[in-house]
């Protein structure tokens, strides 16, 4: 692998996925994607460990066998004693690198080498630094983050190698209540898995029939799909080296095989939006966020803009 | 336990002092708080005069310093954190981890108390803060039950403060990017949670529809009440059926709780409210006043009376409940 060129990585999968199908989303993650790092564990609701739990060293294994750098993922809210029992074990029991998603985490984690990932708050260098001085080696910032943010950050801090996600829904909120088992008349501790029968999140309309978000347990993710393809170049020039997608119930592969074209100039950009389209048709694109908007919008951008003046 | 009150403007802030606050938390006129509302907060003269004000009455003052260091304009939060130091705060309540570092290394003596927006849920958590920042004080997220907040009492060498009255956040504080979505301003960004400049109302038929950005967030017919269009406590469509997909209208309330939260080891009973109007800062604080001050069998009754200034007039326990999950 060359250091200095940018590369991918597969977040993990944030909807709740039957076993089999789990499995073997990562079997052909393995042999056919080229994704460098690949984030795998339950991240949402910890009710859901024992689906992936049986498969989870088989896949790991597989993963690692193809080359496959594998990060362990922890859990974005932890409330319960056995919440903290389980992240306490996963830090101090995994002999693969970590992403941290809470404070918890982040507190077990000082002093070894670790990731931070997009649902911790980082909004600037100062904190940047700081989880870098306790053993962040690298950084996946969150979502919501602006262009300019991004760009006074990675040039702020040392030391740490910065990941942007760049495809898939954005997590927006998570909550102590669960919508998506209240959606279907459970509540949480009675939620009786309602949530694996939506592997691409549970849409929610407005009133007046607008798309507008998806619930994914007790997470709420955008309906439109994060998708930064043309900033790609911009991005990478501001010093960001890694590019993560968030596994969507799509071809995952082909959704790879199109960011590591265009991330390697084989594929123009305006190209891939047209392609991605394709590949998952269920949201419609979005990039608001990266550029200072409401993160819905989909800022379209002149494929070149020197010619802008003369179309 | 202390009795822990908002004011978005140097008059609420005299009502909450007089009204028996143990102390009033409240910010700057900008975007370093969570509360950044037009024509709310204080200017550094102000806060300075409330200050004084605050300790002739024996009343301590809290600053928040609640939202996360923009990059790139940091000196922003910096220099609220310097003033406040200056002014006399008796605390800052933080939610970025760098803030905290900066306060913490250049003020070692200044009181720290790590905001809800830092959603600090477990002993871990809590923990890291009180290592690495030497916070005094945490506010629980609204995702606890009162046995989770015993719980984590035994195991955490700080106090604890909770969120018993006002308004309720349905997703984790400090954690939500709902307002962003959908209007390009966010809590942790800017101050503001679906604010009122991308609201908007509009007739159709019979209907009021309320709007935030370019979204429907109710509807209300002729016969009901309109209510203001936060996100998460709006009505959507899922699958066929429609209703509040997150949380009805309402407004949290366990006051009735008070002795079960002692007992928890709760140090400090938190009001939420910085955008209310005085008469609603002083009729809250002096009631919850007298009802912490109050003989159990004596509460009920001072209660009843603050239903009827909450929110649509309906109020739930939240998270502190597990049923509510």
């Amino acid at each position: 692998m060359n250091a200095g060129s940018p590369t991918l990585s597969l977040g993990p999968i944030l909807y709740l996925w039957e076993g089999d199908k789990w499995r073997d989303f990562y079997y052909r993650i393995a042999d056919e994607a080229p994704v460098h790092h690949v984030i795998i564990g339950e991240t949402v609701c910890s009710k859901r460990l024992h689906f992936t739990e049986p498969h989870l060293s088989a896949v790991v294994e597989r993963l690692e066998l193809a080359g496959k750098h594998v990060v362990l993922s922890t859990l974005a809210l932890v409330t319960l004693e056995r919440e903290s029992q389980y992240t306490r074990a996963l830090v101090a029991d995994s002999t693969h690198p970590i992403e941290a998603n809470d404070l918890s985490a982040l507190a077990l984690l000082e002093g070894r080498p670790h990731s931070i990932g997009p649902l911790v708050n980082v909004y600037n260098a100062a904190t940047a630094r700081l989880l870098a001085r306790r053993g962040a080696s690298n950084i996946c910032l969150p979502p919501e983050l602006p262009a300019s943010s991004i760009a006074e950050i990675v040039s702020g801090t040392q030391g740490v190698t910065f990941e942007v996600l760049a495809f898939g829904r954005m997590p927006l909120a998570i909550s102590a209540r669960c919508a998506h088992a209240r959606a279907k008349g459970h509540i949480k501790d009675n939620c009786q898995f309602v949530c694996v029968e939506d592997p691409d999140g549970l849409p929610l309309k407005t009133l007046d029939r607008q798309s507008f978000l998806a619930l994914n347990g007790v997470q709420t993710v955008s309906f439109t799909c994060q998708a930064l393809l043309t900033e790609l170049r911009d991005l990478v020039a501001s010093g960001v080296s890694r590019f993560r997608l968030s596994p969507q119930d799509c071809d995952m592969v082909a959704v790879a095989g199109l960011y590591d074209a265009i991330l390697h100039g084989r594929m123009e950009a305006e190209d891939g939006i047209a392609r991605l389209r394709q590949i998952y048709p269920a949201a419609p694109l979005s990039n608001g966020f990266h550029h200072g908007q409401e993160g819905a919008a989909w800022v379209a951008r002149a494929r070149n803009i020197g010619h802008r003046a003369t179309e | 336990m202390e009795l822990i009150c908002p004011a978005g403007t140097p008059t609420a802030f005299r009502e909450a002092v007089d009204a028996g606050a143990d102390a009033v938390y409240c910010g700057f006129r900008d975007e370093t708080n969570a509360r950044n509302f037009p024509g709310l907060n204080f200017s550094r003269e102000e806060l300075g005069d409330a200050i004084s004000y605050a300790r002739r009455k024996g009343t301590q003052t809290f600053i928040a310093l609640n939202t996360f260091m923009r990059a790139g304009h940091e000196s922003l939060w910096y220099e609220a954190a310097a003033d406040a130091v200056r002014l006399g705060a008796d605390a800052l309540i933080l939610a970025d981890f760098g803030l905290m570092a900066h306060v913490a290394e250049a003020y070692p003596e200044q009181r720290l108390h790590v905001s809800v927006q830092a959603s600090a849920s477990n002993p871990d958590a809590v923990s890291f803060l009180v290592d690495a920042f030497g916070a005094r004080r945490v506010v629980l997220p609204r995702t606890l039950t009162i046995s989770d907040i015993a719980r984590l009492a035994r195991q955490i060498r700080c106090e604890i403060e909770v969120f018993v009255f006002g308004g309720l956040c349905v997703m984790a504080e400090g954690r939500c990017s709902l307002s962003s979505y959908a209007t390009g301003k966010s809590p942790n960004m800017n101050g503001v949670c679906s604010p009122a400049s991308h609201v908007r109302y509009r007739q159709d038929g019979g209907d009021l529809v309320s709007e935030l950005g370019s979204y429907t967030i109710n509807r209300f017919p002729r016969d009901e009440a309109a209510g203001y269009p936060t996100l998460c406590k709006g009505r959507f469509d899922i699958a066929d059926a429609s209703g509040y997909a997150f949380e009805d209208p309402v407004s949290l309330d366990v006051m009735d709780q008070i002795d079960a939260l002692r007992e928890a080891g709760v140090s400090a009973l938190k009001i939420e409210g910085r955008q209310r109007g005085k008469a609603y800062v002083a009729e809250v604080v002096s009631t919850l006043r007298k009802a912490l001050d109050a003989r159990p069998e004596h509460r009920q009754a001072l209660l009843a009376r603050l239903r009827l200034l909450s929110e649509g007039q309906r109020t739930t326990s939240g998270a502190y409940e597990k049923r509510w999950r």
